[in-house]
């Protein structure tokens, strides 16, 4: 029918678009792969004595290696935010960084020589092993939850919720005003409760166990012959509870996005600092 | 009057907007005698209507201003401040509250009749009326009485009354929902709406109208028209019968006249049909009725400054100065500099109009302005004009000399030549595409180059330009289409039976199972191919401007095997399926192109009818999945950014990166805009083939790039028009902020603001604190052109969920997604 259109979208997936985690094929995986191998091996064919540890050859080159890693990975929290020009991807960055800091629990690990005790340098690789387990974390939720914030948003943004909300607000109150005391009073508490002040768990968990929308729903909902007043007031109050879990959805989602860089990051901060008391007291009493 | 002789002056001005005013005070300063008429109260409407504290800007900077009024850069008040003084200084005769209804008379003895029944005599009449032209009137009993107003300045100004709005476009719903804002004003606002959806306006404006009505804000009235006005009470015309509402103030906003008509009631003819065409004027701005002169944005030029210059110049055309030299000579000098032969502005502009076919029936006037707004190159023999594939929509004239385009990429030595007067590029300036072929000097050549704006226009108001233009376009896009070997000749029958054809948004251009056999172009817009399976239309493909479809009914005489629509407002060649059939007889190595097309499409078509059973949901998805897009504007799309939100975080440095990349400001919004199937088009520029934007711009400051890129340059003058223009809303006007303190001190002492657009507080409060004013302009995507790197929006996004696409890409996106 046609000329032009020839081109058959099905065959070539366009190359550009492929997650962090799939970038180029995998490339950092096999990279980090390799890394981690080629430091077992050397591990256990590496002639050092009397033991493996840090203060060997093998124990410097890996050191050396990590340290070099640790500072690299470190520097994403830079290059996130500097935007310089040049033909650089923070995706290929992060795809490289996810495999890299893997590889570390590998090479961190070798370097120690499993001699793990209550000390400065036991400190510096169990901060390590925070910050990547924290990472770990951060790949499983970057990897399921943008989905679900997607559905649960549909073609939302955070303002038009708010706004959405604000609407119901303003015709529950005049929607309220026909209602006798104690039902209106239900009312107005609910209006009256900043929604969303919720402690961390409140927001992670999702649940608002005080919630007086919710409470106040109830109460209508009991009530088995409504007029047409309350029945209006009713209905407003399930929108009211619909759209509030929508945003709770949404504050609970991005809360659980968010919650393990508070981690990662100042455990990034806290490593640095050992690593830095590591790296000197090695070479202050060798 | 001053200097009148049985009460007729020498020159009578009408309309006091720059260019009124300009003509107005060098004809008190030369002593000649004169009336400057204002349809309003004040002084130049069009400026007293701008926005309260607007930043006047005095464009094109290079242009020397010469009037006896001042005019620069600066807010609103202090210009009119300073025009009103200098109108008093200069003792100009000035009659407001005159609005002109009618001109008769000839030239030495017109008449003007004003609305309030007073009549002027003049010996000449300029017209510097603007292009505003009148608000429609209310007709309807009643209709003049004092509480019916046509323009809403200050919403806040009314207090407790019940104000009914007439009109249901965005004018009316903007001043209805500004009446509504602030319930403590009290005021009880109603709109009407003759039909039954709110179909001119913009989709946000009906939202918040349609959220304002059901929060009891805004009454709105549906399929309701007014019958009467009474004192405090409209009669409303309803489906139910007639019924009465109080109604203290009615604000009619049911669109404008554009002057025209009143124009040519005064015998000034224009130069064709179209809306946008302009009085026909001489190079002293005299009309084709001698006496009447045109000036300002009427004549064609929206500029203040360009306004008043022509104010000037007119006056001293009445005054008998042929001499006198545009303002505008010292940039054609400028601009002809490199050509050869030392010839003056006058001389380069003769030729051009005697050698160019679609300048040929341009005035001296139509000329030079075209020439302001385009180049003129001088090439030796053998240098590239431009290349195949660089992006450009400018279009070519070759003045002096010929061009030879290299038709096969493969190899440059094949050619086809264009001769002296003739067109190229022209291509770009229809789709909006990329350059299909590399272009050379053949010889030492001059040609001039029309930037797509300037070239449009011509071809809108010369019709003899316009038809130049569709044939050799015509001939040019088959010829490419259908690949070398052909000649001009060879499609000699095929390009006289073309005819050229829009096409609304979804309209039906071929539909299954019919029998016509019409072979079609795309010339503008884009196609959509679908196919009923099983009742359900199932997307098959995407046709781009320069594809060719409908050939398959003619080759093998079937019926149409699919239908085939517009995507967007399109347009498209159609030529009979004979004459098509016939060239490929005649040319067997076309026939086999077109075969091996052919085949491909009956590949896929095959492919889904063999697939029919199993093809349910996912065929379903994959057509939603494309219509979404489409409906997104898409269609019309040249780049677009998407957002995969299986891969979005919302961490937002996507827009973090676009404020730092430029000047501090984000050019996007990611959260805004439609979604589907986690498919999300963000709220930010899709470059259009052929963009909204640019259809309006008085300083032509938006332009498109050399990567198609659609940027807006540092002339713009903050006016707002491309910001109302854009379908999609992507254009903000916003001054650009103060500058941040560096990332470092931003992030081991926390000072400034950190990565991003910083907060309007900040950026209120540190520009007041810098004491500079940074006027408010037009701010959108330019696609990062000149970084490095490429657009930072994608750089920057950390998980690989922003995306751009061309049209080609972008199904293929969304297609591929669900294969994985
Ligand atoms: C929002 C906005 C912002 C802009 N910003 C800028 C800018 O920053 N810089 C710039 O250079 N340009 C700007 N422009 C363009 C510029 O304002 C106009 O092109 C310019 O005002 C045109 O001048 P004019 O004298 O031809 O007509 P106008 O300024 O339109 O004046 C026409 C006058 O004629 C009167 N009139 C009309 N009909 C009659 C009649 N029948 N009888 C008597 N009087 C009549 C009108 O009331 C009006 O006062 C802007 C335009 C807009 C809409
Ligand atoms: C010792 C090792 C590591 C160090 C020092 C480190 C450090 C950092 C730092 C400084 C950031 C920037 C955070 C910000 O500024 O927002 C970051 C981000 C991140 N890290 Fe690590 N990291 C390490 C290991 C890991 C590992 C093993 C993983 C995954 C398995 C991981 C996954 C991530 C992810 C997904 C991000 C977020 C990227 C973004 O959203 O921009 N990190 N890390």
């Amino acid at each position: 029918m046609a000329s032009l259109a020839s081109e058959d979208g099905r065959a070539q997936r366009p190359s550009d678009h492929e997650g962090f985690l799939v970038h180029k094929r995998f490339r950092w995986l096999k990279v980090a792969l390799a890394l981690s191998i080629v430091a077992g091996i050397g591990y256990a064919f590496a002639d050092v004595s009397p033991r493996p540890n840090g203060g060997t050859w093998y124990g410097y080159a890996l050191g050396t290696l990590g340290v070099l890693l640790i500072v690299w990975l470190s520097l994403l929290g830079i290059r996130k935010r500097a935007m310089t020009e040049g033909r650089w991807s923070l995706k290929a960055w992060t795809s490289a960084h996810v495999y890299l800091g893997l590889s570390l629990v590998v090479i961190g690990t070798l370097h120690t020589g499993f001699q793990l005790g209550w000390n400065v340098h036991t400190l510096a690789w169990a901060l390590m092993i925070l910050v990547i387990v924290s990472g770990i974390y951060g790949v499983v939720v970057y990897a399921t939850l943008p989905e679900k914030l997607s559905t649960n948003r549909g073609d939302m943004s955070k303002k038009e919720m708010i706004e959405a909300l604000g609407a119901i607000d303003r015709q529950l109150e005049s929607a309220a005003q026909p209602l006798p005391r104690e039902e209106s009073d239900l009312v107005i508490a609910a209006l009256e409760q900043d929604a969303f002040r919720a402690g961390v768990l409140a927001r992670l968990t999702g649940r608002y166990p005080g919630c007086r929308t919710e409470r106040a729903r109830a109460a209508f909902a009991a009530d088995r012959d409504r007029d047409e007043h309350e029945e209006r007031v009713f209905g407003l109050l399930q929108r009211r509870c619909a759209q509030l879990g929508q945003i709770r959805r949404q504050m609970r989602l991005r809360a659980l996005l968010d919650i393990w860089l508070y981690v990662h990051v100042p455990a990034t901060v806290a490593l640095l600092g050992a690593l830095t008391a590591h790296v000197i007291s090695v070479f202050y009493y060798w | 009057m001053a200097g009148t002789e049985a009460g007729i002056v020498d020159v009578a001005i009408v309309g006091s907007g720059p260019a009124g005013l300009s003509a107005a005070a060098h004809a008190a300063a030369k002593g000649m005698s004169h009336i400057l008429l204002e349809k309003t109260d004040h002084l130049s409407d069009t400026i007293f209507k701008y926005q309260k504290g607007k930043h006047v800007m005095a464009t094109p900077a290079h242009l020397v201003l010469r009037a006896d009024l001042d005019f620069d850069a600066g807010k609103r008040e202090a210009i009119l401040e300073t025009w009103d003084r200098q109108i008093a200084e200069h003792k100009v005769e000035v009659m407001l509250d005159a609005d002109v209804t009618a001109i008769e008379g000839e030239a030495g003895n017109f008449t003007l009749t004003l609305k309030r029944g007073a009549t002027v005599k003049a010996r000449a009449v300029v017209l510097a009326i603007g292009t505003q032209g009148n608000p429609n009137l209310l007709r309807l009993p009643g209709a003049d009485l004092p509480h019916v107003q046509y323009q809403l300045d200050d919403p806040t100004e009314y207090i407790d009354e019940h104000i009914t709005v007439i009109g249901s476009g965005d004018a009316g719903i903007e001043n209805a929902l500004g009446l509504a804002a602030d319930p403590a004003q009290g005021n009880v606002v109603t709109i009407l709406n003759r039909g039954a959806d709110f179909a001119r306006a913009k989709g946000a404006n009906v939202k918040l109208l349609m959220e304002a009505e059901s929060e009891g804000r805004i009454f709105v009235r549906r399929e309701t028209s007014p019958a009467e006005v009474k004192p405090g009470e409209l009669v409303l015309e309803t489906r139910d019968g007639q019924e009465s509402i109080r109604c203290d103030r009615i604000i009619a906003r049911t669109g404008s006249k554009p002057p025209r008509a009143f124009v040519e009631a005064a015998g000034v003819g224009f130069t064709s049909e179209e809306r946008e065409a302009f009085p026909a004027l001489s190079p002293s701005f005299e009309s084709t009725k001698p006496g009447i002169y045109v000036i300002g944005a009427l004549a064609g030029y929206p500029l203040i400054k360009h306004c008043m210059n022509q104010g000037y110049d007119v006056i001293e055309f009445l005054a008998g100065n042929t001499q006198l030299k545009p303002a505008d000579e010292p940039i054609l000098e400028e601009k002809f500099a490199p050509l050869p032969g030392n010839r003056s502005v006058d001389e380069w502009l003769a030729l051009f109009g005697r050698t160019v076919v679609i300048l040929q029936e341009l005035s001296v006037l139509q000329l030079r302005e075209l020439m302001i707004d385009s180049r003129a190159h001088f090439y030796r023999k053998g240098e590239v004009i431009f290349e195949r594939n660089a992006p450009g929509s400018s279009m070519f004239a070759i003045a002096q000399g010929s061009v030879l385009v290299e038709v096969n990429p493969a190899d440059p030595s094949v050619t086809v030549p264009i001769g002296e007067g003739s067109i190229f590029g022209e291509v770009g300036l229809i789709s909006g595409r990329r350059r299909g072929a590399t272009i050379r000097a053949a010889e030492d050549t001059v040609a001039l180059e029309f930037s797509r704006t300037a070239a449009l226009k011509l071809i809108a108001t010369t019709p003899g330009a316009a038809r130049a233009v569709n044939r050799i376009s015509i001939e040019r896009q088959l010829l490419q289409m259908f690949g070398s070997g052909l000649t001009p000749e060879d499609l000699a029958e095929i390009t006289d039976a073309a005819v050229v054809e829009d096409k609304r948004a979804g309209e039906v251009v071929i539909k299954e199972g019919d029998d016509d056999k019409d072979v079609f172009v795309i010339r503008r817009g884009s196609m959509i191919v679908e196919k009923d399976i099983g009742g359900h239309p199932v997307f098959l493909s995407y046709l781009p401007a320069g594809s060719y479809f409908g050939e398959m009914a003619v080759i093998d005489g079937s019926k149409r095997t699919a239908t085939v629509k517009a995507a967007i407002k399109s347009q498209v060649v159609r030529f009979p399926g004979e004459a098509f059939v016939k060239l490929l007889d005649r040319k067997p190595k076309l026939r086999e192109k077109a075969l091996a097309d052919m085949a491909g499409r009956r590949e896929v078509n095959a492919f889904i009818e063999s697939r029919k059973d199993s093809f349910g949901d996912a065929a379903d998805y994959y057509s939603q999945t494309a219509k979404f897009l489409v409906d997104q504007g898409i269609g019309e799309a040249t780049d677009v950014l998407l957002i995969d939100e299986t891969l979005c975080v919302g961490c937002d440095n996507c827009e973090k990166a676009c404020a730092d990349s430029h000047d501090g400001l984000s050019r996007l919004d990611r959260e805004a805009g439609k979604t589907y199937a986690h498919l999300h088009v963000p709220t930010s520029c899709r470059h259009c083939e052929h963009p909204h934007c640019m259809a309006d711009c008085p300083p032509n400051a938006i332009k498109r790039g050399p990567d198609g890129e659609v940027f807006i340059d540092e002339t713009c003058i903050g006016c707002g028009n491309c910001q109302r223009n854009c379908p999609y809303g992507v254009i903000r006007m916003d001054a650009r902020p103060p500058k941040k303190p560096g990332l470092l001190s931003w992030l081991m002492f926390g000072i400034g603001p950190g990565p991003g657009e910083a907060s309007y507080s900040w950026r209120k409060k540190k520009a007041e604190a810098s004491g500079r004013e940074a006027p408010k302009v037009a701010i959108k995507c330019d696609m990062c052109s000149g970084i490095e790197g490429g657009p930072a929006c994608v750089r920057a996004c950390p998980t690989g969920a922003a995306i751009r696409v061309g049209p080609e890409r972008f199904l293929a996106v969304s297609q591929s997604e669900r294969g994985a």
